[in-house]
């Protein structure tokens, strides 16, 4: 039992969230739940039932909520932006469904950037890191150049590499493959899969694709802002 | 500091990214300095040529009997101040001109620590004889070592030497304008009438050229004792101190001191020249509010760039803070961007500036009668320097504030969403 409370990596328990424009809306109703260390975990719904709202709450980027938000037994709902910004550095690694990294730099120094921003090792540390992670991602051969001359897949891959960087305690994907072909989809998936099983890396992961969260450890669905399903 | 460092290297990236807006956005801000170090140059230069003639021709206080100090009359200083008395058109009593104890006060304040130097001085209005002609103008019998001290009047000789003066019986320096006029030179004797009608001969031992038109076309030099002769007067009459001091500011508190010490009026420079001074103020004032123009104008064209930055970037900037960026280090991140363009295009400018600066200086500029100049006159005063840099520091970092806040400001979950 205090073995399972210690592995609870993301509590959030009651949370509401309203839009306010056009109309004042409900989004989010009442929603709670627990996610457990390793859990590989997707977030389905139609679109407009409150999933990516869900998530961009959970992500510490939303502030704007009732409820309480724990992630790694530390409660992060009422701290200051700046807190949250260094949190989300630490913590939480990003993979959108555009790959978005920065045109200017090279791949590697994408993947630099948080870490470099966290400011715990040094320049070179960081850069062997990076390298580290972009092997593991099998794209460690594009490492020096530019991300616009990358393919789709592999730019999404250097873009998991960056989540992965500070080793984070969660991963939050926001339909991460949404944007790629069947292919590219099942490398993320896998990379996904052995992240999870073999690092025991948590992933939350918003998607449409039923095929994708089929495959995940556990679904949770919501409609119309409110909690429909939470299997195991 | 680390957090600066990472800032500063992607706005560095961001900068050479697009090179050309850099350079033109870089480039408003040096056409704003390099015209202000130009102008204040130019502007200084003018200021200082006549701050130059006019202080070194003008004592820091100049001590005379004024004529127009009114004394009670005698009625008044009887019966004290009352309404029933009342005199109209007084007229000065009948009292010489000269500094009583000239000579006493003269030593009292040549002991004054804060006094470089003090000279006495005689005017002789006279007229020079030229044939039929008579051309007014005034000898000035002065002690010619003290007066070369104090205004290096030996260093103004076009011709002849000082010292002859003192040799020389009868012997004057004389204005470069009236030599001129006179068609006289060094060695020639002139005739002199004074107002009341002697008539003497003098003997040319220099000339003396001050740079201001109106003294070199009416003075002439001679010693205390050749002007005292022409004026019939005793070896003690004086009737002005100059003095200089060691720090001319202090001029108007010594003026105050010495007139009520003596009871003589004593004028310090800064009244005596106040028109200057005005003009002093009023190019200075042109010269900043051209420059503040033009780095308005600058700071504008900086703004727009930044704020198309920005707009440019707003996914970059969502992505920096949703990896854990803070809006300060985005605000950082631009703001660097724009001190950068500032402090780039003010250094360019303040080099520019010099050059323009070395070649106006050398732009032929022949100037005769008030002044006599051969080029522009040009100020290098690092002290400008510093300013324009500081100029420019500033006004980027006015244009830059407004859109790196908005930057800062950007909530990353309406961009990232609104794809």
């Amino acid at each position: 039992m205090m073995k399972e409370e210690n592995d609870i990596v993301l509590r959030c328990s009651s949370i509401v969230k309203y839009f306010t424009t056009p109309v004042k809306f409900k989004a989010l109703n009442n929603i709670s739940f627990t996610i457990q260390r390793g859990e590989f975990l997707s977030l389905i719904g139609k679109s407009g039932s409150g999933k990516s709202t869900l998530l961009y709450v959970l992500s510490t980027m939303d502030t704007d909520y009732e409820g309480t938000l724990e992630i790694n037994n530390t409660l992060l709902t009422g701290k200051t932006l700046n807190q949250l910004s260094d949190f989300r550095n630490e913590h939480i690694g990003f993979v959108f469904q555009f790959h978005f990294l920065l045109p200017e730099f090279s791949c590697l120094k994408n993947v630099m950037l948080p870490a470099l921003k966290l400011g715990k090792k040094s320049e070179k540390e960081v850069e062997h890191d990076a390298y580290e992670k972009l092997r593991l991602l099998g794209v460690a051969d594009q490492a020096l150049k530019t991300a616009n001359t990358l393919s789709g897949g592999q730019q999404q891959r250097v873009a998991i590499a960056r989540a992965l960087i500070n080793n984070p305690t969660i991963i939050m994907g926001d339909e991460p493959t949404g944007n790629l072909d069947k292919t590219n989809s099942d490398i993320v998936f896998g990379i996904f899969r052995e992240l999870t099983a073999d690092y025991g890396q948590t992933i939350i992961a918003v998607t449409h694709d039923q095929d994708f969260a089929q495959r995940t450890d556990r679904i949770i669905e919501l409609s119309d802002g409110e909690l429909l399903t939470s299997n195991r | 500091m680390t957090q600066y460092t990472l800032a500063s290297q992607i706005a560095f990236v961001h900068l050479m990214s697009r090179k050309k807006q850099t350079f033109i956005a870089a480039l408003g801000v040096t056409f704003g300095i390099s015209v202000f170090i130009a102008m204040i140059g130019m502007m200084n230069g003018i200021n200082n040529l006549l701050e130059d003639l006019t202080l070194s021709a003008t004592p820091h206080i100049h001590m005379y009997r004024d004529i127009q100090r009114r004394e009670p009359s005698v009625m008044q200083r009887l019966l004290g101040n009352t309404p029933l008395i009342e005199v109209h058109h007084e007229r000065p009593k009948n009292e010489q001109k000269k500094l009583r104890n000239a000579l006493t006060m003269l030593d009292y304040i040549r002991k004054d620590p804060d006094v470089y130097g003090a000279s006495p001085l005689l005017t002789a209005q006279v007229f020079y004889q030229y044939g039929q002609h008579e051309i007014g103008g005034t000898i000035a019998g002065v002690d010619i070592l003290e007066e070369h001290k104090l205004f290096g009047i030996g260093d103004k000789l076009i011709g002849g030497n000082l010292y002859d003066v003192l040799t020389t019986d009868n012997g004057i320096i004389i204005g470069s304008g009236l030599a001129e006029t006179m068609q006289v030179n060094v060695g020639d004797k002139i005739n002199v009438t004074t107002v009341t009608g002697t008539r003497v001969l003098l003997r040319i031992v220099g000339i003396v050229q001050m740079g201001i038109g109106a003294i070199d076309n009416s003075r002439s030099y001679s010693t205390l004792h050749t002007a005292q002769r022409l004026l019939q007067k005793d070896k003690s009459f004086i009737t002005d101190i100059n003095i200089k001091l060691r720090d001319l500011y202090k001029a108007k508190d010594k003026s105050h001191l010495y007139s009520n010490l003596f009871g003589y009026k004593a004028e310090d420079w800064e009244t005596a020249n106040a028109s200057i001074l005005v003009s002093f103020t009023l190019r200075n004032t042109i010269t900043y509010s051209v420059s503040v123009a033009l780095l308005i104008v600058a700071g504008f064209g900086i703004y727009n760039i930044l704020n198309m930055t920005i707009y440019e970037k707003m996914r970059d900037i969502a992505i920096l803070k949703a990896t854990g960026f803070s809006g300060g280090d985005v605000k950082a991140i631009f703001m660097i961007q724009a001190l950068s363009l500032g402090l780039g295009g003010a250094i360019a400018g303040l080099l520019v500036g010099l050059l323009m600066s070395y070649g106006i200086s050398k732009i032929p500029f022949e100037a005769k009668g008030v002044i006599n100049l051969t080029s522009l006159p040009m100020s290098f005063s690092p002290l400008y320097y510093a300013i324009g840099l500081v100029f420019g520091l500033l006004t980027t970092a006015a244009a830059g504030y407004l859109p790196s806040r908005k930057a800062g400001k950007i909530d990353p979950v309406e961009i990232i969403r609104g794809k």
